[in-house]
């Protein structure tokens, strides 16, 4: 069988991670690839390890052992700046914005715009106007149709939320976007933009690993659905090839794959 | 009620009216009160609580809480009076290593809140009796007859009719600082949003603990700075002092609209708080109420402005 995907580029990979909680394995020798300019989604049962995967791959955790190759060079992440910095952005589970700043602050946290003169080298002074301005663009550029960048983040819907989440991370990634959930909390309406925002961010080239337990979101975004069970990669399969049953059958490990979609 | 509360929830717009009800009071009480002379006094009493004040807010708003930082205060200040003193040391240097032995504290503070992942509250509640203790080990009596230098800051001048201490232009001046690196720098935003939510802040991009060791050292040295003001204003270097210190501090912060929940408040409330907690001692005093009487005030005062920060969260 032949797939789209053969002839890309891998932009991410990773081999035999693990993680250990005392007694609990989180991730048991987990591999995980990720094709330029895909959608990768990852489905499992709670408890599967996704979170853990992706908090590997994004240096919010640092796995016992394993390895992570971005761009066919080994990294190794000790924080979440680390992996920012080499263009990879998250958006976690739950933990996506700062709700007490606005959202330009949300936007430019971390990486925040200083004067370009003497007030921003010596005195450290925010560049608020420059901020407030590129944080519209970027806003308008996914059409999310939220006024005033000095709004209060803990003021917005959740799906206003997890938008200013996407959006920050789709203005300052290079490689890649990893979301952990983010429809997970959110109506049909605010989903489908968040869905939007996904393809969005796709047709400019970025590549996308997404979790989520709704089947059909998955199966209505991904080119290709990685299946996680008990820490370890079970399973990576083309959702044109497979129906949702099938997937969640091995998903719960009353079924095998036949085919791996690469 | 709800056009009160909203009101009374509007970032310093509560603490002003309660220190302009507080004012018209007292006014009424004591004729005294409204003079030149008695402003001055409140802004002498004020500049070292209002200081210490300054370090706690900076803490709050990191959702921690500081207990220590009264006896700490004290630690430092006997520190600097008796190495110049006794020891000999110019006057200059002992003032520097008694700063530096506050920065020490908020170091070691900080080094348990973030390294050991301790409860702000229990550590400072240690560090509160460690700092005591280590005062009384290096002095049971007053440290008198100062350098200049230590004493120079409660020198005052006058503004027409009215005195006004050095010492409480540095405090204004610091708070001055400390509200511009809040507002205007990325360090300010990334304190709020440590105080939100650290894991999250975390994950968004920021070295968390580093900048709450930074935050707990700099409140140190503040509280160092503090004890300058506190012996330039009694003279003497006093063993006894700072003990209601910690209360007054964390009142100031609260009555400021700072919340003990984090992420939220102004420095400039805090100035405003301690210029409450300032006019209630000092009203009372006029008054003629006894001083334990102050002590029961100052309590019911920051459980009335703890409540009014839960209420307000409720609401949102
Ligand atoms: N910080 C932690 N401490 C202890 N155990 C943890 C920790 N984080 C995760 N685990 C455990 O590791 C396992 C995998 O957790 P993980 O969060 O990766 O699952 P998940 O697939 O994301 O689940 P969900 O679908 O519920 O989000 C679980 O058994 C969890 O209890
Ligand atoms: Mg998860």
């Amino acid at each position: 069988m032949k797939h789209a995907s053969m002839n890309k580029k891998v932009i991410l990979e990773a081999k035999g991670l693990t993680k250990t909680y005392g007694h609990v394995t989180a991730l048991n020798k987990a591999d995980i690839k990720l094709y330029k300019g895909e959608i990768l989604a990852i489905i499992g049962d709670n408890g599967a390890g996704k979170s853990t995967l992706i908090k590997a791959l994004s240096g919010a955790l640092v796995p016992d052992s394993g390895v992570i190759f971005l761009d066919g060079k080994k990294v190794h992440f000790k924080n979440p700046s680390q992996a920012r910095a080499r263009g990879i952005e998250t958006v976690y589970q739950d933990l996506a914005v700062a709700p007490a700043l606005n959202i330009a602050d949300n936007l430019f946290l971390g990486r925040e715009i200083l004067r370009p003169n003497f007030l921003g080298k010596i005195f450290r002074l925010r560049h608020t106007a420059a901020m407030l301005h590129q944080a519209k663009q970027h806003m308008e550029e996914l059409k999310i149709g939220i006024q005033s960048m000095r709004q209060e983040v803990s003021t917005l819907s959740g799906g206003q939320r997890q938008a200013v989440a996407v959006c920050r991370s789709a203005a300052f990634a290079r490689h890649l976007i990893i979301m952990d959930e983010p429809t997970a909390a959110l109506g049909v309406k605010e989903s489908s933009l968040v869905l939007e925002l996904i393809r969005k961010i796709k047709s400019r080239g970025l590549s996308i690993i997404v979790i989520s337990h709704n089947m059909p979101q998955v199966f209505a975004i991904a080119d290709r659905i990685h299946i996680q069970r008990l820490g370890q990669r079970e399973a990576v399969i083309n959702p044109k090839h497979y129906s949702m049953s099938d997937a969640v059958a091995i998903m719960t490990g009353s079924k095998k794959a036949h085919t791996q979609a690469a | 009620m709800s056009v009160l509360r909203s009101f009374l929830t509007k970032p310093t717009v509560g603490p002003f009216v309660a220190l302009v009800l507080a004012s018209v009071f007292f006014s009424t009480q004591s004729d005294r009160f409204l003079t030149a002379s008695n402003f001055s006094f409140i802004l002498q009493q004020v500049m070292v609580v209002g200081t210490l004040a300054i370090g706690q807010t900076l803490i709050i708003l990191t959702k921690g809480i500081d207990l220590s930082c009264g006896l700490i205060m004290a630690f430092a200040s006997i520190v600097m009076t008796k190495l110049a003193v006794d020891t000999g040391l110019h006057p200059l240097l002992a003032t520097l290593i008694g700063i530096g032995a506050g920065g020490m504290f908020g170091f070691i503070n900080g080094f348990l809140v973030t390294k050991l992942r301790l409860p702000p509250f229990i550590v400072t509640l240690g560090t509160l009796n460690i700092a005591f203790a280590l005062t009384r080990i290096y002095s049971t009596t007053a440290v008198v007859d100062l350098p200049y230098l230590q004493i120079a800051l409660g020198n005052t001048f006058s503004i027409g009719k009215t005195n006004i201490t050095y010492g409480v232009l540095v405090m204004l001046a610091l708070y001055l600082l400390v509200w511009y690196v809040l507002a205007a720098t990325p360090t300010g935003r990334h304190i709020y949003a440590i105080g939100d939510n650290p894991e999250s802040a975390r994950l968004l991009g920021i070295r968390s603990n580093r900048l709450l060791l930074a935050i707990y050292t700099v409140a140190g040295l503040i509280y160092g700075l503090a004890a300058l003001l506190l012996v330039a204003r009694l003279n003497v270097g006093d063993p006894q002092a700072g003990q209601t210190a910690n209360l007054d501090s964390i009142t100031a912060v609260v009555l400021g609209g700072t919340s003990l929940f984090g992420g939220r408040g102004h420095i400039l409330g805090t100035l405003l708080g301690a210029l409450i907690v300032g006019i209630f001692r000092n009203g009372l005093q006029l008054m003629g109420v006894s001083a334990i009487y102050q002590v029961l005030v100052t309590g019911l005062l920051v459980i009335i402005a703890v409540s009014v920060d839960q209420l307000s969260r409720e609401k949102n």
